[in-house]
């Protein structure tokens, strides 16, 4: 009985607060609406501040005397390497985890029991929660030793091809190592993305492929991936987005050749990156020089800023993501 | 930590795993345990005797205040050691050093936002004359070499712990002229070992480093024409080999990676196989003793001002027993404060650090060779004579 009174009442109560106290939440509205705005505001000011600050830090750059930078002649000399070294190392991470997390995205909706699918999706996205310094660590400690013997078949067998080059750097610190952990970094976000885009696949595309006697290789062929191509490429940008700024893990992975550019793989001569040449530089650097830090700075920020476009822009035509 | 960043805390901050992590994690750890052993046998030694009176500086009166430098991370493990036993001593006194490189060292003591500075580099021309406005009076400022600290030449050879060198096969490994372990320069210095057939992997210091300027200063001299890049900070990108960030990275990288062969403080090496550098006839291995003596082989610089001790290194003597390959760090200080207080912390600090006890607190911090008594009685007098302006 008075269970079933109770809703009833509950609602008149609520119609009499709401009927009495039209001002009052009308200003509740006012105030929340301003709350929300402010911190869209906000996000923009930041992002213009942050902009603003690397153009006015990077400026004296320009004017930056000859021979004050290490191995580089002027400003563009010292970043054209570095740019060179951060989208190098972030394409080939970006070719390493892209085949495998859409593997595992289909996996995960289209092979695995739905118990372990379900599990194999936390564990996959607890990748992401890994801290970058750890995977750093990881990677120079564990991973790079693990697959100094792969490079080293691989620079035996293939070396006459430019990308696997000797010799063979001993500790692993290279090119391959950065990008394999990078791969690992990124996996997440594409494998997440992957995923959700297939579970869109309209189910009738399948059922019409499996009614046409298609295989479920068949099936993901002809139905899934056509579906879910732009939002897996969303997914990569969002990958090669953060692959772009990934700091510590190359900073102590790679053994960075300042000035270098090269696409030998294996050796001990890695063009660097431009958010870990922050990391390592800055505590060297003073005054004036500094300048150049901030400007390698503003050209990641251009670079991030446009590759997030692109991916928003994929992203956005595909009707799954 | 007892080192304080000031202004460039948020730096600091934001780079500070990149420190700790790739730069000097072991050091400091290392430092820290070490630190405490030495400041538990000062404590000792007060309590045997036993008197309030008698702790506190050399002249018997404890001093107050913050004393701040600033300077070379080079010195950061040995900083650690004497700010840890002069505080023993001192214990209202605060030592502030922000490690912030050499450069940015003096260019903090210039500008009067240090009380001292610590460098790998003695003051130039420029800086010496810049030094007297900054000073009071018209002494200026003085170097006084506090911190010598061997570099040795690591290498990672399975059952092989020493290996003899000269300089020009050094030069010639490092500059990626000598590829493998059984070239004919390496094996004519070393007739009793049996050198594998495997690739010399030589690693550097990838960040700038005082390290690398002193180990290129010795190439430079004592190699001749193997060594082709003069005295560099930053390593230069023809010279190739694999680069690691600070000491403790090259170390990992060495140890690493079977045939590889790195510089780092001697003091870090570790269980790796060390070079012993032909000095003369002989080969020298490194040690604080034959690290110290290159200090009294060398000239010192010439057109400096009274009282200051920069050293010219001569790092290709043929003195017997001289390790050439040393780190030589200062202490950069003002003859003359504007204030009292300034003048008895600099004074009670600097001669706390070039007493025997100092000079042992930072071998065992940082693994330094303690400066030799006959150096320590030459800089004496001029610690001592600092003094307020008039």
């Amino acid at each position: 009985m008075t269970t079933t009174q109770t809703p009833p009442s509950d609602t008149t109560s609520t119609d009499d607060d709401f009927m009495a106290g039209e001002l009052p939440t009308r200003r509740q509205d006012k105030l929340f609406e301003g709350i929300t705005t402010g911190a869209g505001i906000l996000i923009l000011l930041t992002l213009a501040g942050v902009a603003f600050f690397l153009v006015q830090k990077s400026l004296p750059s320009l004017e930056l005397p000859a021979e004050s930078l290490p191995n580089a002649e002027d400003i563009g000399g010292y970043t054209w390497p570095l740019l060179f070294g951060t989208v190098y190392s972030a394409i080939i991470a970006l070719l390493l985890a892209t085949p495998l997390a859409i593997a595992i995205a289909l996996f995960m909706t289209h092979y695995a029991p739905s118990k372990l699918a379900k599990t194999l999706g936390y564990v996959v996205d607890l990748l992401a929660a890994v801290p970058s310094v750890v995977y750093g660590l990881w990677g120079i400690f564990v991973l790079a030793p693990f697959f100094v013997p792969v490079y080293d078949f691989l620079a035996d067998t293939l070396g006459w091809i430019p990308l696997f080059a000797p010799v063979v750097t001993p500790s692993g610190r290279n090119m391959a190592s950065a990008a394999l952990v990078i791969a690992v970094m990124i996996l997440p976000i594409i494998a997440s993305v992957s995923k959700e885009v297939f579970l869109q696949t309209p189910r009738l595309h399948e059922e019409a492929a499996m009614a046409l006697g298609a295989t479920r290789w068949e099936v993901i062929k002809t139905a899934v991936l056509p579906h879910g191509r732009s939002g897996v490429i969303g997914g990569a940008m969002l990958g090669l987005g953060r692959a772009l700024g990934e700091t510590m893990a190359i900073a102590l992975v790679l053994s960075p050749t300042p000035g270098l550019i090269g696409f030998a793989v294996f050796t001990a001569q890695n063009p660097s990156t431009i958010a870990a040449n922050i990391a390592l530089s800055f505590p060297n650097f003073g005054g004036q020089e500094r300048s150049a830090l901030f400007a390698t700075g503003l050209v990641l920020f251009v670079a991030t800023f446009v590759v997030n476009y692109i991916a928003r822009r994929i992203a956005g035509e595909s009707t799954g993501y | 930590m007892r080192m304080s960043m000031r202004s460039r805390a948020l730096t600091a901050i934001t780079l500070s795993s990149a420190l700790v992590l790739a730069g000097c994690g072991g050091d400091s750890s290392d430092g820290d345990t070490e630190t405490d052993a030495a400041a538990e046998d000062s404590s000792a030694s007060e309590e045997m005797t036993g008197s309030e009176e008698m702790t506190g500086s050399e002249d018997g009166l404890s001093v107050s205040g913050t004393l701040n430098g600033a300077g070379a991370s080079s010195q950061a493990a040995a900083m650690q050691g004497w700010i840890a036993g002069f505080q023993e001593g001192n214990p209202d006194v605060t030592v502030n050093y922000d490690p912030v490189g050499s450069g940015g060292g003096r260019e903090t003591f210039l500008s009067g936002g240090a009380t001292f500075a610590g460098s790998d580099a003695y003051l130039d021309a420029d800086e010496l004359a810049a030094s007297e406005d900054r000073c009071a009076g018209d002494g200026g400022a003085v170097d006084l070499p506090h911190y010598l600290s061997p570099v040795a030449v690591a290498f990672n050879l399975p059952d092989i712990t020493t290996l003899n060198m000269d300089a020009a096969t050094i030069a010639g490994i490092f500059a990626g002229d000598i590829a493998n372990w059984n070239d004919d320069a390496i094996a004519s210095t070393n007739p009793d070992v049996e050198l594998p057939d495997l690739a010399i992997n030589p690693v550097h210091r990838s960040d700038d480093s005082g390290t690398t300027e002193n180990f290129t200063d010795y190439l430079t001299q004592a190699a001749g024409d193997a060594w082709g890049y003069d005295v560099i900070e930053t390593w230069p990108t023809e010279a190739g080999g694999e680069g690691a960030q600070g000491t403790s990275g090259v170390v990992q990288a060495v140890a690493a990676g079977e045939g590889s062969i790195g510089y780092a403080d001697a003091s870090q090496v570790g269980d790796l196989g060390t070079v012993a550098v032909q000095v003369g006839e002989e080969f020298v291995e490194y040690s604080p003793e034959a690290a110290a003596k290159i200090l009294e082989v060398s000239e010192q610089a010439t057109d400096r001002p009274e009282g200051d001790f920069a050293f010219d290194l001569t790092r290709d003597t043929e003195e017997a027993g001289v390790y050439p390959i040393v780190l030589v760090s200062y202490h950069i200080v003002c003859k003359q404060y504007e204030s009292q207080e300034e003048v008895d912390l600099v004074k009670a600090f600097m001669e706390y650090v070039q007493s025997e006890e100092g000079q042992q607190a930072s071998a065992e911090s940082a693994g330094s060779a303690p400066i030799s008594q006959n150096l320590r009685d030459q800089m004496t007098p001029v610690v001592e004579s600092i003094a307020t302006a008039g």
